[in-house]
């Protein structure tokens, strides 16, 4: 369980790897687990799920990133009953779930807030559900001493809640939802009141209890680097619909709009006219007597469309000389520099009052930083590097 | 949980109706013509006549409005203070004791707490009169006040007190300009409280009023042992009038004021990603 | 310690000792003196001019003779287990009708409840003396109810001046002290617990008696002392509500009191109420405590 936290080690091979990695999600012939058609909730006037289709499989560790008021949350207490869709259809298993109760599910869910019982013991809070299953007591006892186990809590299984660190309390959530052994556990915000180190660490427990116990989880979170570490697949989600279902790695290389550019990891957007330029590769020309800039077309475009470059800071790169053969490259002076330890992100603006950011890994010590402020620099980046979005 | 179910509808509607159905009751035979309060013989607002004829009731309602007004204001500026030293005031010798003496009276019988103050005044011949009733008020109101107001200092954020201290306040200063007009809504309210028990009492300023002032309560509780009389509905449905009047008000002001937080909280979120569009446009 | 400080604490300490504490130690004194007639009705006086034999005479003629006295004449004790007794069954037929009036407030739609909950207080801000008094309108035997059961073709009921009118008159004025702690516990209840007991198989009535039940216990515990704690001492309702037969102490001390004028009598009396209710108190007040944790 203490594995040591590594945040740069992703949680499973992102897109093709080896044989036996994990995407149901590319195969014709897999059976969602659950699924999504047309749902949409409406609450009053205000629509919080907007039509949604959406395929969960077995075995995944599924997440909804978005800003708060996105929707994320209704569309998981959907799964878990607590709310029902005023249009579409849910399936469980092939099952229609709509109009089963939240008791009678095979879902359980760890609540942001943990909803811990205050009046029973850790032990108590554990075999609350088993109980209710009507277990015997026997086997009871034995579940909750390995759920105990799993969560490394036997220790403190006579304590109340109140009595356990923040962090003991979300291990006892996790177990107490868990114990039931549900088809399909739902997280939401699960780690949002720790503390960063502690998280990342958590990050790594969850998936591993994931993989272990083989239950599909659904998390809700609006921490994007969260997403990026646990999970299979993520949905963004903005404004009820869904933006983007994809691994991390191509959400993050591939994103599909300017707000799942935006949303996850930090980005420059330049905006200008597009026009295609073939092989899947299309222009931006953005301003008057520069040359245009190039990047992958995320869907076919036509000529002298409005459309928006992405480029991810650390693909950028930054020289005093100007680099040869290379398309994309612009003139600025660095106008500010963020120094964060590890890497140093500047601020470089263009003579039309344009900034840019670009990010350097910091090889050196601060105290022979190639570039300082106000410094003339070239910015340049390859073709491949950034991405033209449409919308 | 966003709408009545039919058990919680019920159960409101019945709690309710126990509550007030008496009291309407009362309100609507004060209107009786009849001397037989039970039997109803037309509308007639004779007995408030009656009641603002009846000298005693007149002399009685003076006494206890002033008995009040002196008990409440004595009561409050005791009861602040004794709640910025529970609250405030660090260790001090006794402090237990203190906070015991405080909270004691709010659970004491009445009729033990009349009867001790009586005794004391006895013991150190004092003449039983409003002077006495004030005192003892005074006492047992504190209690209510100091509860209010403590409530209010322990939920209050420390910090604006000792912001005021580090920009050269001295702590005297610091108690006028931040910290008394952020509690004030609580001393306004244990004000309040304190005027109502005292305006209410019945068993204390029994035994604490001489024969020389007689307050409402010692009144209405004589001529309410001989049976029901309209009259006493009348001046009933004066005094509930009065409460339902200050209650609705002070909940109108305090609902305004929400209304008010509301909006200001809005305000912010809007200036916070007002803030947030230019800074990304730039 | 500056002077500011001495006198912000002094102020209320010292009225309170005076006005608070010397009253008690006064009360104790008189329960251990004799009946007398003369003014005050009660020896031994202490003279304090008489100096140390003086006190000293004073403390040789004081005797438990009234608490002896207590003992022997059962009214008293009599008086006190019916009160325990009155205040005991009120109390929990408060708790009966207020646990739904409250539990129903905290489920109410959110703009509802500062309406609601100004309705449970309004009462409180209206005159004991005359919510109590509204009752024997009622209750009486040409009262409304009787009319109503009349009309309805039914035989009239005896209630008032008997215990059920006590009854009647203890839930009616102590409501709002039952129903006020258990919606601000129920109102704080954290909702994703309840979510949490149906998430893990609780249907929503399971989900009451296991998990909300439990949890508004605290508010429940005091609301039945705030109840039981003034209703044992009651003395307002058993006489105009009760009947001769009812039995309470604060009324007995109310007439050793002002009717048999036995002052030392009367105060035995209260020292002993005090006894059997500072038990009660100090429950409370770690009932208070805990749920401040």
């Amino acid at each position: 369980m203490n594995q040591p936290s590594s945040p740069q080690t992703p949680a499973r091979p992102a897109g093709p790897g080896p044989a036996t990695a994990f995407h149901p999600w590319d195969d014709p012939d897999a059976v969602p687990l659950i699924r999504f058609r047309g749902v949409t909730k409406r609450f009053g006037d205000f629509t919080a799920i907007d039509a949604v289709d959406l395929d969960i499989y077995p075995r995944e560790f599924f997440a909804l990133l978005g800003p708060s008021g996105c929707g994320k949350t209704t569309l998981m207490r959907m799964l878990a009953g607590f709310e029902s869709p005023s249009v579409g259809a849910i399936t469980l298993e092939g099952r229609d779930i709509v109009h089963v109760p939240p008791h009678k599910r095979a879902v359980n869910m760890m609540f942001q807030s943990y909803a811990l019982f205050p009046h029973l013991t850790v032990e108590q809070n554990i075999a609350f559900g088993l109980k209710r299953s009507g277990m015997e007591k026997d086997a009871i006892e034995a579940r909750v001493a390995e759920m105990l186990r799993m969560v490394q809590l036997q220790k403190f299984a006579a304590r109340k809640p109140h009595q356990i660190s923040g962090g003991q309390r979300q291990r006892v959530a996790l177990a107490r939802a868990l114990a039931k052994a549900p088809k399909l556990l739902l997280l939401d915000e699960p780690l949002g009141a720790l503390d960063k180190k502690l998280r990342q660490q958590t990050q790594f427990e969850l998936v591993d209890i994931q993989e272990r116990t083989g239950t599909t989880f659904v998390i809700v979170t609006h921490d994007q680097e969260e997403a990026m570490t646990v999970a299979s697949r993520i949905a963004v989600m903005n404004e009820g619909k869904i933006a983007q279902v994809d691994t991390p790695g191509r959400i993050y290389e591939s994103p599909a709009s300017v707000y799942v550019a935006d949303f996850v990891g930090d980005v420059n957007l330049i905006e200008g006219n597009a026009r295609p330029v073939g092989q899947g590769m299309a222009e931006i020309r953005w301003r008057e007597g520069v040359p245009a800039i190039r990047g992958q077309a995320a869907e076919p475009l036509v000529e002298g469309e409005r459309a928006t470059l992405a480029i991810r800071p650390e693909k950028i790169a930054i020289s005093r000389e100007r680099p040869e053969g290379r398309n994309n490259v612009v003139q600025g002076r660095v106008h500010d520099i963020a120094y964060l330890g590890n890497i140093s992100t500047y601020h470089v603006r263009l003579p039309d009052g344009v900034i840019v950011q670009a990010q350097v890994a910091n090889q050196r010590r601060i105290a022979r930083r190639d570039f300082t402020w106000e410094d003339e620099v070239w910015l340049s980046w390859s073709d491949t590097a950034g991405v033209v979005l449409m919308r | 949980m966003s709408r009545f179910t039919w058990f919680n509808a019920t159960s409101l509607t019945f709690g309710f109706a126990f509550l007030y159905l008496p009291m309407v009751i009362l309100i609507v035979y004060s209107f009786n013509e009849s001397r037989l309060v039970t039997v109803w013989a037309g509308f007639s607002t004779r007995w408030y006549g009656e009641l603002f004829r009846n000298e005693q009731f007149l002399d009685a309602a003076w006494v206890t409005l002033r008995v009040a007004f002196f008990s409440a204001t004595f009561a409050t500026v005791l009861g602040t203070m004794a709640a910025y030293v529970l609250v405030r005031g660090g260790r001090f010798f006794g402090r237990t004791l203190f906070s015991g003496m405080i909270y004691a009276p709010l659970v004491m019988p009445e009729v033990i707490t009349g009867l001790s103050l009586l005794l004391l005044f006895i013991s150190i011949n004092l003449d039983r009169g409003i002077v006495t009733i004030i005192l003892a008020h005074t006492t047992f109101c504190m209690a209510y006040v100091a509860v209010v107001v403590s409530s209010r200092l322990v939920s209050f954020d420390r910090s604006v007190e000792e912001a005021a201290l580090d920009l050269g306040a001295t702590p005297f200063d610091a108690f006028r300009s931040v910290t008394l007009p952020i509690i004030m809504p609580a001393v306004v309210s244990g004000w309040l409280l304190g005027f109502t028990l005292s305006l209410d009492d019945l068993v204390i300023a029994s035994f604490t009023a001489g024969p020389a002032a007689t307050t409402l309560p010692i009144q209405i509780f004589s001529s309410v042992r001989l049976g029901v009389s309209p009259e006493i509905n009348a001046l009933s449905t004066i005094l509930i009038g009065i409460v339902a009047l200050g209650v609705v008000t002070a909940s109108l002001i305090s609902k305004r004021n929400l209304v008010r937080q509301a909006r200001d909280a809005r305000r912010a979120i809007q200036a916070g990603a007002e803030e947030g569009r230019e800074a990304r446009a730039t | 310690m500056d002077f500011r400080r001495f006198s912000l604490i002094a102020l209320p300490y010292a009225w309170l000792l005076l006005l608070f504490l010397v009253p008690f130690g006064i009360v104790l004194k008189i329960s251990l003196s004799d009946y007398a007639l003369s003014i005050p009705p009660y020896t031994p006086t202490l003279d304090l001019t008489g100096g140390w034999p003086a006190i000293r005479d004073f403390l040789s003629q004081l005797d438990f003779e009234n608490y002896v006295f207590l003992t022997e004449d059962d009214l008293y004790w009599k008086a006190y287990l019916s009160s325990v007794r009155i205040a005991a069954i009120a109390t929990f037929i408060t708790l009966l009708i207020g646990y739904p009036i409250a539990y129903a407030m905290a489920k109410a739609p959110r703009e509802w409840q500062p309406t609601l909950l100004m309705l449970v207080i309004l009462p409180f801000w209206t005159s004991f003396l005359i919510r109590v008094y509204a009752w024997i309108g009622i209750l009486s035997s040409e009262g409304y109810l009787n009319q109503t059961l009349g009309f309805l073709g039914l035989e009239p009921v005896t209630v008032l001046n008997t215990n059920i009118a006590v009854y009647i008159g203890i839930v009616y004025t102590y409501l709002p002290f039952m129903v006020l702690p258990i919606y601000s516990t129920l109102e704080k209840m954290d909702y994703d617990l309840i979510e949490a007991a149906q998430d893990l198989g609780c249907t929503p009535t399971e989900a009451f008696w296991r998990v909300t039940l439990p949890l508004s216990r605290p508010g429940m515990i005091a609301g039945c002392f705030l109840v039981f704690i003034p209703a044992v001492g009651e003395f307002v309702i058993p006489s105009l509500l009760g009947g001769s037969q009812t039995l309470m102490i604060g009324k007995v001390l109310w007439e050793e009191f002002f009717n048999n004028r036995d002052w030392p009598v009367a105060s035995a009396v209260a020292v002993v109420l005090l006894l059997i209710l500072v038990i009660p108190i100090v429950l409370f007040q770690k009932n208070q405590e805990k749920q401040q944790e």
